[in-house]
């Protein structure tokens, strides 16, 4: 790791006012700044330490927003009562990422800016092959090489990788926004905008860029709309703990209330934990429904979304629905079964979030 | 409202129950501040990316990877290693017992990660049956595979801290 030199802020705004250097980087948890400057994915003249701003810190209601600061680490939301009840994808999201010392480090704030696993980027300098993240115009070693665990939405020659976040799968169905401050002062980012696929960034005129985060910006926390609706975060992996997602999917289900009254003699709420033969009676109200690992953005299925109100809560109602939203999915040639894949954890986070299984 | 960037910074902490400051190179990580400068040589550098857990410590209680860490984030905080767990008087911490009890390793280099992460798993409650353990130790690889007998280490102190604080009331 090359010397830099190190100052630790002493409010917000003093942080992004160094910011303006673009050979100025900021550290929170640290977990994947000091292996970027490892591996040279990252150099640094000098690196503003924001762990100790208290405002970044913090998980509570503010109205009917539930407020997650930042400096926020992974374990803290996944424990945290107020989000296992009002955002539940987001807690189980947090608990299935990393592990459990890596997320007593790393922070909300950080995490959604995590750089993909691609192991054609993620290799030591010199690298040894093109890859244009790193080098931009050198090329796409994984195109022509291996790419079974790369992306089946939006990628283009340049890039096929996909951004690897468990928490930003959940934010982005949960319809959370970014409170964002900068140079010019605060603004906020909907999650579900926040990530670029490499066509939208190509289409932008800026092929390599990955987020909506200006340079000189700093994320200060996240404003999620508090929900009642059952919520399910899948995660399907080659090992039960401790990996990154082949693909993931989350899920927020409201069931009709009127036909689950009729089946259950209960409101939604009581609907998690509910055998499958009264399943057979539900109906989806409203659902929201994002895959992860599959772009490098999570990938809302909006023409799901639009249809789901009415289908019955079954494996065999939401699998055309499914695939419908997934027709224009865009496999590589050796990560067809990803489509699959997919597809089906995002059934099994619908029938989780609703309570079927 | 500028800030003071520097290139050889204060810290000062409390490690294994002993307040002590230092200077450093902000570069330096909390593991080779401990291996290389303070001579605490238990929590180990396998991989250097958060992958292995070898060199897994309690910074405020919490495990943490040490690799991942600068000690200047270490501020203020309260460092325990594995050279921490034991009694001054050398008498070793029940998990560490467990351990030995256990067979709970064969060549010895994961077990002070293992150990501290133990550490903390019982602490958070999680320590609760084969499962919960496996998933809450998946940090911390051992390439010798004592898996089983770690998972039996882990659950056999929890149930022993559970009775001392219950004999405590």
């Amino acid at each position: 790791m090359r010397d830099f030199a190190y100052a630790r802020a002493g409010t917000p705004e003093s942080a992004v006012g160094t910011l303006a250097d673009p050979g100025t980087s900021v550290i929170a948890g640290g977990t994947e700044l000091l292996n970027w400057f490892r591996l040279g994915i990252a150099a640094a003249d000098r690196v503003v330490d924001i762990g100790g701003l208290d405002e970044l810190r913090g998980i509570a209601m503010d109205g009917d927003d539930l407020r997650v600061g930042a400096l926020a680490t992974l374990n803290e939301i996944g424990e945290h009562p107020l989000v296992t009840r009002t955002a539940g994808a987001l807690a189980s999201a947090c608990l299935q990422a990393a592990s459990a010392q890596i997320r007593n480090r790393a922070t909300i704030g950080g995490n959604v800016l995590q750089r993909t696993r691609c192991p054609y980027f993620r290799a030591e300098e010199p690298l040894p092959w093109p890859c244009n993240k790193r080098d931009p115009g050198s090329g796409c070693t994984s195109l022509a090489g291996r790419h079974e665990r790369q992306a089946i939405f939006g990628w283009t020659r340049d890039c096929v990788a996909v951004q690897p976040s468990d928490p930003a799968v959940a934010l982005a169905v949960l319809d959370a926004r970014a409170d964002v401050l900068g140079p010019a002062g605060p603004r906020t980012i909907p999650m579900r905008e926040f990530h670029l696929t490499q066509r939208e960034a190509a289409e932008a005129g800026q092929p390599m860029r990955e987020t909506r985060l200006e340079p000189g910006e700093l994320i200060t926390g996240y404003r999620l709309p508090a929900s009642a609706d059952g919520q399910a975060y899948v995660k399907v992996r080659e090992r039960a703990s401790y990996e990154y997602a082949i693909v993931s999917a989350a899920a927020s289900v409201r069931l009709d209330e009127a036909r689950a009254a009729g089946a259950r003699g209960q409101g939604a709420a009581g609907a998690r934990g509910q055998g499958a033969a009264g399943a057979r009676e539900q109906r989806i109200a409203a659902a929201r429904v994002a895959l992860g690992s599959v772009a490098q953005r999570p990938w809302r299925l909006t023409a799901a979304e639009a249809e789901l109100p009415g289908t019955p809560l079954t494996r065999e109602a939401l699998i055309p629905v499914i695939e419908r939203a997934m027709a224009d999915a865009a496999p590589l040639p050796q990560n067809g079964f990803k489509v699959t894949m997919a597809r089906n954890a995002a059934v099994r986070a619908l029938l989780t979030a609703g309570g079927a299984s | 409202m500028t800030l003071d960037f520097t290139h050889r910074a204060e810290v000062a902490l409390r490690l294994n129950g002993r307040d002590l400051s230092a200077v450093v190179s902000p570069r330096t990580t909390l593991l080779d501040w401990l291996r290389d400068d303070i001579g605490l040589t238990g929590a180990k550098k396998g991989c250097n990316e958060g992958a292995c857990g070898t060199c897994t410590v309690l910074v405020d209680g919490r495990r943490m990877n040490g690799c991942l860490t600068l000690v200047v984030q270490c501020e203020g905080r309260s460092v325990t290693t594995v050279e921490g767990l034991a009694a001054d008087g050398g008498e070793l911490h029940l998990v560490q017992r467990a351990f030995a009890d256990h067979d709970a390793f064969q060549c010895g280099y994961c077990t002070p990660g293992q150990l501290m992460s133990a550490v903390a798993c019982i602490a958070e409650g999680y320590a609760t049956d084969d499962d919960s353990v496996r998933e809450w130790m998946s940090g911390n690889i051992c390439r010798c595979s004592a898996y089983p007998q770690i998972t039996a280490a882990v659950l056999a102190a929890a149930r022993e801290d559970a009775q001392m604080r219950e004999a405590r009331r």
